[in-house]
C-alpha cells in the first residue's frame, strides 16, 4: 500500500507539474524495429494530429458559443436554422479529408498483405496457454510456455521488470530477413502480437493466416497474446529474439544438438524417484494451468486427476497414456505427443499415479512410452520393477 | 379497411387501447420455463445423463404457452368481432406482421450468408485455393468440393455417402408447396367473393398440400439418416442442409397451424368479404414460408 | 374492457398487467437503471483486480466472467432498455397519440426482460460459471470450449432478442400509424425520427444475433460443424454472422442518444435546431453504412486484402454523416442565448467526449493501425467515449430533461450538477488513461499486467470508483423527485418545442386520447 501511495502522489505531482516526467511511462504506440512499423506508427500520428486539428476546431467554435453566447451575458438568440451551403461544406470537407488519410493507410495495407518471397517460414501455433514455433524446414520446433514464476503473480514476491513477459524458450529469428509467420490456432482463437513488430494476427483453429516482417536490430520484443482464449489469456507471453545471422545459425545448431541428446535420455533406464521428480517438474509446468497444484482440477471445466479413475485403476493405464499422448478432440485437453518428449510424458504420467495420493506404486518408463507409440499398448515390458509381473 | 360490424368506438380518432391483461406475463412465464426445460433437456442429452427434470419444466412450459395462444387470440378476436377495432388499429396490425415477416426474412438471411460464406471461402480455403489457401498444409490430402463429400477431419465428421436428389422429393415438395401458395390465394379471392364454401375448399386443399409437403419432408429426413449417411455429424454440408431445412419445416409448421386456425375460424363464419386480416396475415406468412423454399430449392439443393 | 379511461390501478397487479405505455415506460427505466448498478458492480470487480498488477481479488475465470456479464448487462441491460423506456414515454407524447400500437405487446416486450437477464445472471451460480468468454462470445471459446451454462446464456439471448424485435415493431407501427393529423414525417422531433431508424436496424439484426447463438447451440448439442474447420465450417464465420449484428448494435445504442441531445441543445440554446433536414439524412446514412462496416472488428482474422480495403473505406465514411450531426449540434449553439441546467450540461459534454470517442474510432478504421490498436485498451477507451459520455450521458441528460413532465416534481438542481461534474471528472479519470496503456500494449480482457502500466491502471481505477459512487447519487436525486418537490410547471423549460410540453406535469395516464392538432 505504501508504495502505491508513493507512486500516486509521484503520478500526479508528475501529471501536474513536469511533462519530462511523462518520458517514464510507456504511453504511445511504440515506432518498433521494422520499416513497416515505422510506416504504422506514422499513419497513427498523421491521423492523430488531423483529429486533434479537427478537434480544436469544432471545440473551440463551441466553447466560444458557450462563453459569449450565454443568456446570463444577455446574449439573445438568433433565428437562423437553416443553410444548403454550409451543410454542402462540412460534408464535403471532412469527405476530402478521409481521401487524404486513405492514400497512406492503403499504401501501408497493401505492403502489410504482401509476405510473399520470404526467407524464413515459421508456423506459429497457439494454444491454451503456450505458443509453438516450427522452423519450416529445419526440423526445429518446441514449446513457448510463461516462465513468470507463480509467486510474483500472488504477490508473494516482488515482481521483476519482465513480469508476464517472459517466456522459457523465446522465438529465436534473425535480423535482416523476411521472415513469414504462419498462424494458426490447435485449439481456440488466439493472436499472436509483438507491438515492436507491428505484427498482430489471429491464430484461427483449422486456417493458417499469413503476416511478416524484417527485422533492423538486434533486440529482445515481447508481445501477448491479444485475443480471449480462456483462463490464462493473460498469461500467453510472446518473446522475440532478434540476433545477428551468425548468432542465429549457432543457434539453431544447438537446438538441433538438444534434440539429439533428449533422444539419448529415453534410452536411459530411468528410477522411480528420477521419474517422478522429472514429473512433478513437467506437471507443474504445462498441466498444472488446467489441472491445478495438487490435482484438484477446476470441475466441471478440468478435471481432477487426483483420485480419477483413470489415473489410479491399473486397466486404465492404456486410456491415461492415450489422453496425454493424444489429446481429447473437442476439448482443452490438448494432444501432448508433439509438446513433451517421451521422458516428459513418462516422467508426468508416473507423477500422477503417484502424487496426491494416488498411489499406485506404478512406473511407466520412456521405453514404454516409445512402445505405446508404436503399438497403441501399454504393456510394462520396460518398467523394471514391473518386469516381474509382466508376462 | 372497415371493421365487420362497426361498433361504438371504433371511428377514426380513438385508438383503442385495451385495458390490462394477464396474457402478457403468461405468455413470459411459458417462454421461459419451456426455453430452460429445452437448456436442461440439451445439457442433459450432451453430458449423457439421464435426469428428466427438464422435460417436466419443458412440458410445463409447453402448455403454459398452448393456453396463452388460446387466450390470447381469443381476446383479440373476440375484440375484432366486437368491432372495437377502428380502421387505424387494422394498419397497425398490417404493420406489425408485415415487420415480423421482415425479422424472419432476416433470420434466414444469416443462415443463408452462412451457407454462401461456406461456400465460397471457407471450404475453397482449405482446400488450398484463394487468399488463404496456405491452411492447406493442415489439412494434407483433403479437397475443395461442393456439395462436400468429404471433410477436412474425416474422423471427427465422416462425410454423407449420398446426397438427396434434387429430382425426386424436393422437387415434388417444390410443386407442393409452390401449388399450396396459388391454392391459398384462390382462398383469398372467394373469401372477397364472399363464397364460403368455396374458401373452404380452397383453404382445405392449401392444409392438405402443407401437411404432405411435411410429411415428405420427414420421410426424406428418415431417408437421409437411415440411408444416405446424411446427418447432422456429416459436416458442414450436414450442417447447413438441416438447419436450412429444418427451420423451413418448422416454419411450415407454425404457418399450416396458423391456417387451420383460420379454416376453423372461417367455418364458425367469422370474417367478413372486407374485413379478415387475420386470414391475411397468415396468408402472407404462407407465402413468405414459400418463397423460403425457392431459395432452399435452388441453392441447398440444386446448386 | 372500456374502463380504459380510468386511472391506473393499484398495487403490484398494476406493474404486471398493465397496457400504458407511461407504466411500461417507467417499469424499463427502473430495470435499466437496476441492471446499470449490477453490471457497473460487475465493472468495480473488474477496476478493483486491476488496481494494482498481480492476482489479488479474483480468479482469472471469475474476471472472465465478470468482463462478460458486464459488457452483456451493460449493453443488453442498461443502454438499450432505457432507450426503450423513453421510447415509450416519449413517442406517444411526440406525436399525439394515445399510446403505443401494440399496448398488450409492449407489456409482453418488456416483462420477458427480466425474465431473460435472471437466466442469464444465473449462469454464475452454475456449475463451471457463467459465460467467460467475452461479450463477443467467439466460437470455438464459447462452443466446443464453454461451461455447460452456455446453453441457458443462449436462450437467454434469444429472450432479449424476441423482446427487443417486438419493442421495435411497436414502436414502427406506432410512429408510422399513430401520428396526430398534422405531423408530418417531415415534422416529427429528432427523437423520433433516431428511434424510427433505431427499430428498423434492431429488427434487421436482432434475428441475425438469433442466428448465431443458434448456430452456437447446434455446434455444442447436435454435432454441427458450423464454426469447426474439421468439418468444413469456419471459426470466423461466426465472426462475420456476429458483428453484422454487432456493429448495426452499437448505433442502435448511440442514434436514439442523438435525438435526446437533438431536443436539448436547441431547448436550451433558445433556437431551432439548425439543419433539421440533413439531420434526418445523417441518421439515415449512418444506418445505412452500419450495415456494410461490420468486418472493421476483424482487420486481424485475415481477411482477403479487397475486404480489407473496402471494410475500411466504408468505416471511414461513417464520420461523414456524424460530423454533420456535430456541426449542425453546434451550429444550433452558435449565436443562441445558452444556458446551462443540468440537461444542457450533459449534452454538452455529451458533443465533446462522443466526438472525443469518435476520433479513436476513426483511429480504429485505418486497417493497418488497427492491427496494433486491436484488442487492447486503446478499443476498451474508444468504446467507452462513445457509450458512457454518449449513451450514458444521453440518457442523464433526457432522465433530467423530462423528470418534471413524469413525475410533475423539479428535481433538486444543485445535486444535479453534483451529479453531472463528478461524473464528468471520475468517467474522465476513468477511461482516458485507457488509451495510453492500450497504446503502450496493454491487451484488453486481462486480469494481470505488467508494472509499466500500473500507473494509469490505477488512475483508472480510481476514477471509475469515483463514478460508480456518483450514480447512488443519482438514484437518491430521482427518488427524491418521484417522492415529492417544488410542482413543475407543464414547460418547466422556456425554450423547449414539442408536443409533450402542451399536456400539464405529470402528464395524464392516457395522454391524447383525442389527437391533439398540429400546426
Ligand atoms: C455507441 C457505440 C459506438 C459508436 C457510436 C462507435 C462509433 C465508431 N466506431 Fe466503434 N466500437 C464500439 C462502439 C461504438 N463505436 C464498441 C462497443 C466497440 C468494441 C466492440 C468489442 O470488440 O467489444 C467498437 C470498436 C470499434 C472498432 C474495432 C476496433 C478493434 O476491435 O480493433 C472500430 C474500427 O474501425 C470502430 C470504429 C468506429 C467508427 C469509425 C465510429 C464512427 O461512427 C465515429 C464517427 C464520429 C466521429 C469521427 C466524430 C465526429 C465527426 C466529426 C467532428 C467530423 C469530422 C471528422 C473527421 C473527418 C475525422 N469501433
Ligand atoms: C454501455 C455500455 C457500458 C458501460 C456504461 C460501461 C461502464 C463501465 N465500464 Fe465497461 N465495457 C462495456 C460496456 C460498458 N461499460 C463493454 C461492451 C465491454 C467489453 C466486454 C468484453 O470485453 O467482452 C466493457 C469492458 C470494460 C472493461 C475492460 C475489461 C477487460 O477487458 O477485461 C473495463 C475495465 O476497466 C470496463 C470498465 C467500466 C467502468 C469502470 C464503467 C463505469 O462507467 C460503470 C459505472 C457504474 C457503476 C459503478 C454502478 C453504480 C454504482 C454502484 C452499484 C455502487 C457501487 C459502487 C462502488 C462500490 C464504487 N469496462
Ligand atoms: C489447457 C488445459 C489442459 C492442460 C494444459 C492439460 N489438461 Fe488434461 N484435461 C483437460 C481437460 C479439459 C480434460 C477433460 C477432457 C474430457 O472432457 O474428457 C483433461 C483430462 C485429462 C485426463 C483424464 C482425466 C479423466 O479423469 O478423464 C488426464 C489423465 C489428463 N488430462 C492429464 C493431463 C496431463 C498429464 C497434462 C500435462 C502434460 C494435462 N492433462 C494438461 C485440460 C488440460
Ligand atoms: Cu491465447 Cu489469448
Ligand atoms: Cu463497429
Amino acid at each position: 500500500m505504501r508504495l502505491q501511495a508513493r507512486r500516486l502522489v509521484m503520478l500526479l505531482t508528475g501529471l501536474t507539474t513536469s511533462p519530462a516526467l511523462w518520458a517514464e511511462w510507456a504511453f504511445n504506440m511504440p515506432e518498433g524495429v521494422t520499416d513497416l512499423s515505422r510506416s504504422i506508427y506514422d499513419l497513427h500520428m498523421t491521423i492523430f494530429w488531423i483529429t486533434v486539428v479537427i478537434g480544436v476546431l469544432v471545440f473551440g467554435v463551441m466553447f466560444w458559443s458557450v462563453i459569449f453566447h450565454r443568456k446570463s451575458r444577455g446574449a439573445k438568440a438568433s433565428e437562423f436554422h437553416e443553410s444548403t451551403l454550409v451543410e454542402i461544406l462540412w460534408t464535403s470537407i471532412p469527405f476530402a479529408i478521409l481521401v487524404v488519410m486513405a492514400i497512406p493507410a492503403t499504401k501501408t495495407l497493401i505492403e502489410v498483405y504482401d509476405a510473399d518471397n520470404a526467407d524464413i517460414d515459421i508456423k506459429v501455433t497457439g494454444y491454451q496457454w503456450k505458443w509453438q514455433y516450427e522452423y519450416l524446414g529445419e526440423d526445429v520446433s518446441f514449446f513457448s510456455n510463461l516462465s513468470t514464476p507463480r509467486d510474483e503473480i500472488s504477490n508473494a514476491r516482488p515482481k521483476n521488470p519482465n513480469y508476464l513477459l517472459e517466456v522459457d524458450e523465446p522465438l529465436v529469428v534473425p535480423i535482416g530477413k523476411k521472415i513469414r509467420f504462419l498462424v494458426t490456432g490447435a485449439d481456440v482463437i488466439h493472436s499472436w502480437w509483438v507491438p515492436e513488430l507491428a505484427v498482430k494476427k489471429d491464430a484461427i483453429p483449422g486456417f493458417i493466416n499469413e503476416s511478416w516482417a524484417k527485422i533492423n536490430k538486434p533486440g529482445i520484443y515481447r508481445g501477448q497474446c491479444a485475443e480471449l482464449c480462456g483462463k490464462d489469456h493473460g498469461f500467453m507471453p510472446v518473446v522475440v529474439d532478434a540476433r545477428t545471422q551468425e548468432d542465429y545459425e549457432s543457434w539453431l545448431q544447438e537446438k538441433r544438438e538438444e534434440a539429439a541428446k533428449i533422444r539419448e535420455l529415453t534410452q536411459k533406464d530411468w528410477t522411480m524417484s528420477e521419474l517422478m521428480a522429472k514429473g512433478e517438474e513437467v506437471y507443474n509446468k504445462v498441466c498444472v494451468a488446467c489441472h491445478q497444484l495438487n490435482g484438484q482440477g477446476l470441475p466441471p471445466m478440468f478435471p481432477a486427476l487426483k483420485g480419477a479413475e483413470m489415473a489410479v485403476k491399473r486397466e486404465m493405464i492404456d486410456d491415461h497414456i492415450n489422453i496425454v499422448l493424444y489429446g481429447k478432440k473437442g476439448t482443452a485437453m490438448q494432444a501432448f505427443k508433439d509438446q513433451l518428449s517421451e521422458v516428459d510424458i513418462a516422467a508426468v504420467v508416473t507423477y500422477e499415479r503417484n502424487a496426491w495420493g494416488n498411489n499406485t506404486g506404478e512406473m511407466i518408463t520412456p521405453k514404454d512410452i516409445l512402445d505405446y507409440k508404436k503399438d497403441g499398448k501399454y504393456t510394462g515390458r520396460h518398467s523394471q520393477e514391473n518386469a516381474k509381473e509382466a508376462k | 379497411m372497415a371493421n365487420e360490424n362497426q361498433g361504438a368506438g371504433a371511428d377514426e380518432g380513438t385508438y383503442y387501447v385495451p385495458a390490462q391483461s394477464k396474457w402478457p406475463i403468461v405468455a413470459t412465464v411459458g417462454l421461459f420455463l419451456t426455453l430452460v426445460g429445452a437448456g436442461m433437456m440439451m445439457n442433459s442429452m450432451s453430458a449423457q445423463t439421464s435426469d428428466a427434470t427438464g422435460h417436466y419444466v419443458f412440458f410445463a412450459g409447453s402448455l403454459i404457452m398452448a393456453w396463452m395462444l388460446f387466450g390470447w387470440f381469443g381476446d383479440v378476436i373476440r375484440e375484432s368481432r366486437a368491432g372495437l377495432y377502428s380502421a387505424q388499429m387494422d394498419r397497425s396490425f398490417r404493420w406489425g406482421m408485415g415487420w415480423f415477416i421482415f425479422s424472419e426474412v432476416m433470420f434466414f438471411a444469416a443462415f443463408f450468408g452462412t451457407l454462401f460464406f461456406i461456400r465460397f471461402f471457407a471450404v475453397p480455403w482449405l482446400g488450398g485455393e484463394g487468399d488463404k489457401g496456405v491452411s492447406q498444409m493442415l489439412w494434407p490430402g483433403f479437397e475443395a468440393q461442393w456439395p462436400l463429400m468429404t471433410n477436412p477431419d474425416p474422423e471427427a465428421f465422416p462425410g454423407p455417402r449420398e446426397l438427396v436428389n434434387p429430382w425426386t422429393l424436393p422437387l415434388i415438395n417444390t410443386i407442393l408447396l409452390v401449388t399450396s401458395s396459388v391454392t391459398c390465394t384462390k382462398a383469398h379471392h372467394a373469401l372477397v367473393a364472399d363464397n364460403r364454401s368455396s374458401t373452404k375448399t380452397w383453404l382445405m386443399l392449401t392444409l392438405i398440400l402443407g401437411f404432405v409437403f411435411l410429411v415428405v419432408q420427414g420421410y426424406e429426413y428418415y431417408h437421409a439418416y437411415h440411408e444416405l449417411g446424411l446427418t447432422l455429424n456429416s459436416g458442414i454440408y450436414g450442417s447447413t442442409f438441416f438447419m436450412l431445412t429444418g427451420f423451413h419445416g418448422a416454419h411450415v409448421t407454425l404457418g399450416a397451424i396458423m391456417l387451420t386456425i383460420m379454416y376453423i375460424r372461417i367455418a364458425k363464419g367469422h370474417f367478413t368479404a372486407r374485413n379478415h386480416f387475420g386470414f391475411e396475415a397468415a396468408a402472407w406468412y404462407w407465402h413468405f414460408v414459400d418463397v423460403v423454399w425457392i431459395g432452399l430449392f435452388l441453392f441447398v439443393y440444386i446448386l | 374492457m372500456s374502463d380504459h379511461h380510468h386511472g391506473p390501478e393499484k398495487g403490484l397487479m398494476r406493474w404486471v398487467l398493465t397496457t400504458n405505455h407511461k407504466d411500461i415506460g417507467s417499469m424499463y427505466m427502473w430495470f435499466s437503471f437496476a441492471m446499470f448498478l449490477l453490471g457497473g458492480s460487475m465493472a468495480m470487480v473488474i477496476r478493483a483486480e486491476l488496481f494494482q498488477p498481480g492476482l489479488q481479488i479474483v480468479e482469472p475465470n471469475f474476471f472472465n466472467q465478470m468482463t462478460t456479464m458486464h459488457g452483456l448487462i451493460m449493453v443488453f441491460g442498461a443502454v438499450m432498455p432505457a432507450f426503450v423506456g423513453l421510447a415509450n414515454w416519449m413517442i406517444p407524447m411526440m406525436i399525439g397519440a394515445p399510446d403505443m400500437a401494440l399496448p398488450r405487446m409492449n407489456n409482453w416486450s418488456f416483462w420477458i426482460l427480466p425474465f431473460a437477464f435472471a437466466l442469464m445472471v444465473s449462469t454464475l451460480f452454475m456449475e463451471g460459471g457463467g459465460p467467460n468468454f467475452g461479450w463477443t462470445f467467439y466460437a470455438p471459446l464459447s462452443t466446443d470450449y464453454a461451461p455447460p451454462s452456455t446453453t441457458f446464456f443462449i436462450f437467454a439471448v434469444h429472450m432479449m432478442g424476441v423482446s427487443s424485435i417486438m419493442g421495435a415493431i411497436n414502436v414502427i407501427a406506432t410512429i408510422l400509424n399513430l401520428r396526430a393529423p398534422g405531423m408530418t414525417l417531415m415534422k416529427m422531433p429528432l427523437f423520433v425520427w433516431t428511434w424510427l431508424i433505431t427499430a428498423y436496424l434492431l429488427i434487421a439484426v436482432m434475428p441475425v444475433l438469433a442466428g448465431a447463438v443458434t448456430m452456437m447451440l447446434m455446434d455444442i448439442h447436435f454435432g454441427t460443424a458450423f464454426f469447426n474447420a474439421g468439418g468444413g465450417g469456419d471459426p470466423v464465420l461466426f465472426q462475420h454472422v456476429f458483428w453484422f449484428f454487432g456493429h448495426p448494435e452499437v448505433y442502435i445504442m448511440i442514434l436514439p442518444a442523438f435525438g435526446i441531445v437533438s431536443a436539448i441543445i436547441p431547448a436550451f440554446s433558445r433556437k431551432p435546431l439548425f439543419g433539421y433536414t440533413s439531420m434526418v439524412y445523417a441518421v439515415a446514412s449512418i444506418a445505412f453504412l452500419s450495415f456494410i462496416v461490420w468486418a472493421h472488428h476483424m482487420f486481424t482474422v485475415g481477411i482477403p486484402l479487397v475486404g480489407e480495403i473496402f471494410f475500411m473505406y466504408a468505416t471511414m465514411l461513417i464520420a461523414v454523416p456524424t460530423g454533420v450531426k456535430v456541426f449542425n449540434w453546434i451550429a444550433t449553439m452558435f449565436r443562441g442565448s445558452l444556458s446551462f441546467e443540468t440537461p444542457m450540461l450533459f449534452s454538452v459534454a455529451f458533443v465533446v467526449l462522443f466526438t472525443i470517442g469518435g476520433f479513436s474510432g476513426l483511429m480504429l478504421s485505418i486497417a493497418p493501425a488497427d492491427f496494433q490498436y486491436h484488442d487492447t485498451y486503446f478499443v476498451v477507451a474508444h468504446f467507452h467515449y462513445v457509450l458512457v459520455p454518449g449513451a450514458i450521458f444521453a440518457i442523464f441528460a433526457g432522465t433530467y430533461y423530462w423528470l418534471p413532465k413524469w413525475t410533475g416534481h423539479m428535481y433538486d438542481t444543485a445535486l444535479s450538477k453534483v451529479h453531472f461534474w463528478m461524473s464528468f471528472i471520475g468517467m474522465n479519470l476513468t477511461f482516458f488513461p485507457m488509451h495510453f496503456v492500450g497504446l503502450a500494449g496493454m491487451p484488453r480482457r486481462i486480469p494481470d499486467y505488467n508494472m509499466q502500466f500500473a500507473d494509469f491502471n490505477m488512475i483508472s481505477s480510481i476514477g471509475g470508483f469515483m463514478f460508480g459512487v456518483t450514480q447512488l447519487l443519482f438514484l437518491f436525486i430521482v427518488i427524491k423527485c418521484v417522492r415529492g418537490g417544488e410542482k413543475a410547471e407543464a414547460k418547466p423549460w422556456e425554450g423547449a418545442h414539442g408536443l409533450e410540453w402542451m399536456v400539464p406535469s405529470p402528464a395524464p395516464y392516457h395522454t391524447f386520447t383525442t389527437p391533439p392538432d398540429v400546426k
